[in-house]
């Protein structure tokens, strides 16, 4: 049987898929190398200060511990902050782990002890004796709100410029506006928490060259890294990451672990594996603390004629971490009259990292919780609301989109929940004794792509190589890279292979902003074109080719074989080919890119709308999310069966979000109280019932060659405050801070 | 040092192990059996599930000199050989997993739970699985392809 252009669209199951299952895919921490020490670290237990000893000769001389370092016999690394600065490194000065003895946050790794083996190393650790000065801190950013200023700029100030300018006079518009709401909420930190450790092994290759396996969303950046630290050639560096056991946001930055380890295996010329523990995943990343003021405000007629929105977010004392929060309202809702702001506080806490839709989750929780009490206020169904102030252009650049079916999903996710049976009065819904609330909010998130590039391939056995050094975190990349080159070549998935998750592949930025599918997968489409191009040259360039007399664009490629569309009898294998190229592969290495010049005239955007119900205990006030709906315009769909899953994925997350999880910060004593996760709660699977996921096909010939979009954040932006919001529905209160806990609902009752 | 025999999938293990090793390391360190994950080490996210007597246990909350004598199964012995067990099939036909780092764990689980007959709805497979955390939010795959095998057991 041919294939023909039919794998883009498929459900297919992943194709690493039985590796998963039977234990055989590899993660950082599991290769197995030979004479291999084990890395434990040990970290600060104050939050700021200096340390004034530290006592290694216990620990160093308890049998089986190979060496112990610290800021005081750490071999030389590079000394310029330019050299540490990762791809995704804000404006700043970066952290540089064992720079010298001070301490600007809890759980700061202060030395490494190096053993035969991990148990070895971790009782080391507790011999290791550290005196500390402790200087006064501030960690709360509720506590320190007067000290908000403007986040410094930097490289990183391109993928997240500030906040847009006002628009007319919102201090006038808002005192006039018949209907308004002022709000104000609260986000405390989260952790990413996947469930891998964080981990690292490098092998030892000699010579200065470095074989390492790590925990990354990023083989180049963290290549890069390594060889920048400690003055390697970049090709003496690899960084390989084929599996990856979640990461969310927190491996888009090279992470300690990697550091040390790699430092170790240089100095004592050995294998070396460095994992870390539970308690110390909430040393190195988290998503901010965030306090937002909102003011919204309305005609009669239910149109919006103010928005302000002012975010506060936190940052560490030594980068300005920005997120995108305070903008988002402005992309959705047409206003005459607007205010953002967007400001950072610095506290003694590590900097912050980007975590699954950073900034927009947080954003959209706000700006959707105020349009839901506005509606009410003006006596309009939220829905209606949205569908009223519907923005065709986007307000923000007064450009076209290409392309936005968020009226599609409002009205189809609408129908797929049964929204039409909500009864808008609060509390009125109920089945037996339980509360009964219905809500739904918007979600909005940009549509990144990055440069990339590709190699293609037809190998001596005919079949076609792709190769990028992209990773595949779990968001389906292999399967859905396979797709796309299959199509390109009308091959089968069997017959194509796609090399991943290895710096020494064609260069791809890390796996953040939903962004890969747009990279990579376009790079493939740029990179087979030019290969099919190559081989016609080539073929055409045989001695009696039937292929001479025909124009190129009336040749394709089908089942294996190069062709003449209308007389197929006119073919030729891509065996054929190589055979005759003497058996040696043909190649090309093609990058792929944003087209930028004609996406000038267009704005960019991935939508979707959530809708929820809720059953509330009337006595105990559990909350129980029972159905949820999700529908999303995120352009071409590649796999439904893996961006499902995203989508699915990202409705737990919301679940999250809203209802469990929140890492509690002591601020007298600047550390985090909860750093495990029987107390960091996740939604378990009792936690989660009915949740539906709709995708709005959108056919955007302008965003890309493909039509894509990327679907990885899009689900978290809505739902948190569709749950938020059909709390209100089913008890009439308003909740501002993130996670809503049943005693919030109690309140009024024990008062 | 202590000496320990343990039946690992099925073949014969002889470890020289200290007392403070735990199963999980035993079997990730010294057997290079990597397939079972660590994913706390403090029994709180399951992704350490094993088969110990054909009971599941957290193998990170398992020192392995108490496991003398044990027939264990690891994800590594759920198949027959290149036969995959209907649940591994079942997991890759629900999407029940994305960045596969749980699914071990989450498959040893499941044998176990469906062993103990204790669940007989799907409610009850979810309370049942609760111990096992997936962060990627691939829950409901995972609850449907275990209900597939479940409804496949109770109609044998």
């Amino acid at each position: 049987m041919t294939q023909d252009n039919n794998a883009v669209g498929k459900p297919l199951s992943r194709l690493e898929g039985k590796a998963k299952v039977t234990g055989e895919a590899a993660y950082a921490g599991d290769y197995q190398v030979p004479n291999l020490l084990y890395g434990y670290v040990v970290n600060s237990t104050i939050t700021k200060g200096k340390i004034v000893s530290i006592d290694v000769s216990d620990a160093k001389s308890y049998n089986g511990v190979i060496a112990i370092f610290t800021h005081e016999n750490r071999p030389d690394y590079a000394s310029l902050d330019l050299k540490h600065a990762d791809m995704d490194a804000p404006p700043g000065k970066v952290f540089k782990p064992l720079q010298n003895g001070d301490i600007k946050f809890h759980g700061q790794p202060i030395a490494l002890v190096v053993a035969t083996d991990f148990e070895t190393a971790r009782y080391a650790s507790t011999l290791v004796k550290i005196k500390y000065e402790e200087q006064p801190f501030e960690t709360d950013l509720e506590k320190n709100l007067g000290r908000a200023r403007e986040p410094k700029k930097g490289l990183a100030t391109a993928l997240k410029p500030p906040p847009p300018k006002p628009k007319g006079d919102f201090e006038k518009a808002y005192e006039q506006s018949p209907f308004k709401v002022s709000t104000e909420f609260i986000h405390g930190t989260e952790h990413h928490n996947p469930i891998e450790l964080f981990a690292t092994t490098v092998v030892y290759e000699g010579d200065g060259k470095l074989t390492i396996y790590d925990k990354t969303q990023g083989t180049v950046n963290n290549q890069v890294y390594v060889a920048n630290v400690f003055g390697l050639h970049y090709k003496d560096v690899r960084v390989l990451a084929p599996y990856v056991g979640g990461a969310f946001g927190s491996g888009l930055r090279p992470q300690y672990q990697l550091f040390l380890c790699a430092m170790a295996a240089l100095e004592l010329k050995r294998n070396v594996r460095l994992t870390l523990e539970r308690k110390q995943m909430f040393s190195f990343s988290h998503r901010p603390q965030a306090h937002q003021i909102l003011k919204f405000s309305a005609d009669k007629e239910g149109m919006v004629t103010g928005l302000s929105h002012a975010a506060i977010g936190e940052t560490s004392l030594y980068e300005d971490n920005i997120e995108i929060v305070s903008s988002w309202s402005n992309r959705l809702y047409p206003a005459e009259n607007t205010h953002f702001e967007y400001k950072l506080v610095p506290l003694c806490l590590h900097s912050p990292i980007d975590m699954r839709a950073p900034g927009g989750s947080t954003g959209m929780h706000a700006i959707e919780c105020t349009m839901d009490e506005l509606a009410f206020k003006l006596n309009v169904d939220p829905l209606e609301f949205r569908l009223r102030n519907y923005a065709e252009m986007d307000p923000e650049s007064e450009k076209p989109f290409t392309s936005k079916a968020l009226r599609e999903c409002y009205i189809k996710g609408a129908e797929k929940f049964g929204w039409h049976q909500r009864n808008p009065i609060p509390g009125s819904m109920s089945k037996g004794n339980k509360l009964i609330g219905y809500g739904m909010a918007s979600g909005i998130w940009d549509a990144y792509q990055f440069p990339a590039r590709v190699e293609a391939s037809i190998s001596s056995q005919g079949k076609l190589l792709i190769s990028n050094a992209t990773t595949d975190i779990g968001t389906g990349t292999l399967t859905v890279m396979t797709q796309i080159a299959a199509d390109e070549f009308g091959l089968s998935i069997q017959d194509v292979s796609f090399v991943y998750g290895d710096s020494k592949q064609p260069f791809s930025m890390f796996q953040g902003g939903s962004a890969i599918t747009a990279s990579t997968g376009v790079a493939i489409v740029v990179a087979a074109k030019a290969l099919k191009k190559k081989l016609i040259k080539k073929v055409k360039a045989l001695a009696n080719s039937p292929f001479h007399v025909f124009q190129d664009d009336a040749i394709v490629f089908r089942g294996g074989k190069m062709m003449v569309k209308h007389e197929p009898s006119v073919s030729i294998s891509l065996e054929e080919i190589i055979v005759a190229n003497k058996g040696r592969a043909i190649k090309t290495t093609n990058m792929g890119k944003p087209h930028l010049l004609k996406l000038r005239k267009y704005s960019k955007a991935t939508h979707s709308a959530a809708f929820v119900e809720v059953e509330i205990d009337r006595e105990l006030k559990t909350i129980n999310v029972t159905r949820a709906v999700t529908a999303v315009a995120a352009g071409k769909i590649i796999n439904p069966k893996t961006a499902r899953s995203q989508i699915l994925g990202s409705m737990v997350w919301s679940l999250s979000k809203a209802l469990r999880e929140e890492t509690i910060l002591d601020s007298t004593l600047g550390k985090y109280m909860n750093p495990n996760l029987a107390e960091y709660h996740i939604p378990v699977h009792a936690d989660v019932h009915d949740f539906d996921v709709v995708f709005v096909e959108e056919k955007d010939e302008l965003i890309n060659e493909l039509g894509v979009k990327g679907v990885g954040e899009i689900g978290l932006i809505a739902m948190p405050a569709a749950i938020t919001n059909a709390i209100f529905h089913a008890t009439g209160k308003r909740i501002y801070k993130l996670p809503i806990h049943f005693d919030e609902l109690l309140k009024d009752r024990i008062a | 040092m202590p000496r320990i025999q343990l039946n690992v999938n099925k073949r014969m293990y002889e470890l020289e192990i200290s007392p403070w090793v735990s199963l999980l390391d035993a079997l990730r360190d010294r057997l290079n059996l990597t397939g079972t994950k660590k994913g706390c080490d403090h029994g709180q996210c399951g992704a350490c599930t094993i088969l110990c007597d054909g009971k599941r246990i957290l193998s990170c909350m398992t020192l392995a000199i108490m496991k003398n004598g044990a027939e264990v199964v690891t994800i590594e012995g759920v198949s027959e050989g290149q036969k995959l067990h209907p649940l591994q099939q079942a997991f890759i036909d629900h999407d029940a997993f994305q960045c596969g780092y749980c699914t071990p764990g989450q498959i040893c689980s499941a044998i176990g739970m469906l062993a103990e007959g204790k669940a007989k709805t799907r409610e009850e497979v979810k309370d049942l699985m609760s111990g096992n955390l997936c962060r990627c939010g691939a829950n409901i795959g995972i609850i449907d392809a275990i209900m597939e095998i479940h409804g496949g057991l109770s109609h044998e």
